[in-house]
């Protein structure tokens, strides 16, 4: 499978994750928020670009409770919990938010 | 979400057997695994040439080496007690999803090569080539089986119907019809150590964010310690307690265990991964060489226990299959369980009196109890007969103050799959996952009416996970499913051996 963006074709798998990291973009990202019908706004971007910068870090997207720990502290206490992530990203947000990063998919019993 | 169409049965006020539909799930399939990934694990990157000879020789390998096969092979009679136990036809009233059908796709193949008679008269013992046809059908039909054995406990000669998928998948893999959800997490785990593919220092990280918030919580500083030389016991859970909710609610309840009793422990991060995977494709190098790591770990670290968390799966390989794939266990402490399960560790505990509950903080909940397939079918605790159902109930009891179970011919060893185990737990199967739990909504429906239970308890990784993304599409709270020690974490008395 694969996403256009800007007259270029990126490479994703069979569910639509981005196959190759690098080529991740905040256009192409919108791109694939487009297709899951999320709608981007400002938290949301919160939200993947700490996904982004831990992924760098630690070559794993972050644990739920270090996701809602760290956005609590950038968006208020109130929004540190996965309900709010769940607002956001209706999916989940491990899988959908994960996705729309440009990081692969969390694999395992989650 | 490209995610297939999910459509949930309704719920009937008592379960009744579908109404066949031929067909009905002829097109659900999971992902084929990437070539990389099935070579990873030793086996061929895609469908081989010769794919038919190599499938047979497969099957006679396996003959050979597994009595049990064999004779599962040979002893039905077609009797029909199974057609109505599996909740993948309950939920999809699909006939090859009836366990008879189901392994009638390897029997039938099995006649044909392996017997005398469907050798020479194939049509008239029901005896078939192993055509593409066929095997596209296994490769279909038997990922939408579980691999639960429910249907076992009613055949009247004890097939172990699990172990004849398994067996189609050994054979599947073997010529490099891999699935991906599978095969790319065992890779992992060879690889890092765990199924999620979190490497140490993200281990790290994530338990010092528990630290953290347990100490804003409590005040107290309840450890959870990685690596950490000279621990009386190595804890191995299944990595989605670090990473998802509800597992890390568990996660906590097991912290707090520890910290109430004293208890030195630790986790390992070459070990760092309770669940088995190779058990659900049926390999047994696969199977061993995950476990070693638990042995490699609790030597290094030179433990005197291994504990294993709440994970079904892990939980019968430790049980059944530990002591021939990485024993004897002569090394570790005789007087505890070799390996123990935390519901025994914990269970101890409350009975010595080591540690106290303030159950009115549970008194939000009424809670139920899930028997996940592997440990009411696959195991024992504590010693005594049916001490798998008995141990974690107590334990439930000594934490909360309401508890109901669920009706009686779908909890203990008549449990129903959650419909997401044995490898199935992957988003393009939503649909197969969201119909096989019909039978668990429907038994949990009942004491949600007759005694409002609002908590469904669960000591299995996969079950937690799946019930999460199921429960609402039958129109219940996703956050109605939970661990055992997820209600012993919001109890248990603290403030001692700080």
């Amino acid at each position: 499978m694969a996403i256009e963006v800007g007259g270029k074709t990126y490479e994703t798998d069979e569910e639509g994750y981005l196959v190759n990291l690098a080529d991740w973009t905040e256009e192409l990202g919108g791109e694939i928020a487009k297709s899951e019908n999320v709608e981007m706004s400002p938290n949301h971007w919160e939200v993947v670009n700490f996904l982004r910068e831990y992924y760098n870090e630690y070559q794993i997207a972050p644990a739920v409770r270090v996701l809602t720990k760290a956005i609590g502290k950038k968006l208020g206490a109130d929004k540190g919990n996965s309900k709010y992530l769940y607002e956001l990203f209706p999916y989940g947000p491990a899988k959908q938010a994960c996705k729309i990063a440009g990081l692969p998919k969390p694999t395992g019993c989650v | 979400m490209a995610a297939p169409d999910v459509l949930a049965p309704a719920l009937k006020q008592y379960p009744v057997i579908p109404i066949l539909q031929r067909g009905a799930m002829a097109a659900s399939k999971p992902y084929a695994a990437s070539d990389k990934m099935n070579e990873a694990l030793g086996f061929p990157g895609k469908l081989v040439d010769d794919w038919q000879a190599k499938a047979i020789g497969k099957m006679g390998e396996l003959l050979g080496k597994y009595r049990s096969f064999k004779v599962y092979l040979d002893a039905c009679v077609h009797c029909g007690a199974c057609t109505d136990k599996c909740h993948y036809f309950l939920g999809t009233g699909d006939p090859k999803n009836m366990p008879v059908a189901r392994q009638d796709l390897v029997r039938k193949v099995y006649r044909r090569y392996f017997t005398l008679a469907g050798k020479v008269f194939p049509k008239l013992v029901g005896a078939e080539d192993l055509t593409e046809s066929v095997l596209d059908d296994w490769y279909k039909y038997f990922n939408q089986c579980s691999e639960c054995r429910r249907c076992s406990v009613y055949c009247p000669y004890g097939i172990d119907t699990a172990e004849i998928t398994m067996a189609a998948k050994e054979i599947m893999d073997s010529i490099g019809m891999g699935q991906k959800y599978t095969n790319e997490i065992i890779g992992k785990v060879h690889k890092l150590g765990n199924n999620l593919g979190l490497p140490g220092p993200a281990l790290r990280n994530t338990l010092e964010t528990m630290e953290e918030e347990v100490k804003e919580d409590t005040g107290l500083d309840v450890r959870f310690p990685v690596d950490e030389q000279g621990a009386e016991v190595l804890v191995v859970v299944p990595s989605a307690d670090f990473f998802a909710e509800p597992h890390v609610y568990s996660l906590i309840g097991y912290a707090k265990v520890f910290h109430a009793a004293g208890i030195r422990w630790t986790f390992s991060s070459h070990a760092s991964e309770a669940g088995n995977f190779g058990l659900f494709i049926g390999n047994y190098e696969q199977m061993r060489k995950i476990a070693v790591r638990v042995r490699e770990a609790a030597l290094e670290l030179g433990v005197k226990r291994i504990v294993v968390g709440e994970c079904g799966h892990a939980w019968r390989v430790a049980y059944s299959f530990w002591n021939t794939l990485i024993g004897p266990f002569d090394w570790l402490d005789a007087r505890y369980p070799v390996p123990q399960h935390i519901c025994e560790l914990t269970y101890d505990l409350i009975r010595r009196g080591a540690i106290q509950f303030d159950r009115e903080k549970n008194d939000h909940r009424v809670v139920t109890f899930h028997d996940s397939c592997n440990v009411a079918r696959g195991s024992g605790m504590g010693g005594i007969p049916g001490g798998q159902f008995i141990l974690p109930r107590e334990i439930i009891r000594a934490a909360c103050n309401h508890f109901h179970d669920m009706a009686p011919e779908t909890i203990r060893q008549h449990t129903f799959c959650c419909g997401g185990g044995g490898g199935l737990l992957t988003d393009e199967l939503l649909d197969l996952r969201v119909k096989g739990a019909l039978p668990r909504m429907e038994a949990l429906k009942q004491v949600v009416d007759a005694y409002g239970v609002n908590f469904m308890a669960a000591i299995c990784a996969i079950c937690k996970a799946q019930f999460s993304k199921v429960l609402p599409y039958y129109k219940f709270d996703m956050e109605m499913i939970g661990g055992v020690h997820q209600l012993v974490g919001d109890a248990i008395r603290l403030g001692r051996n700080d």
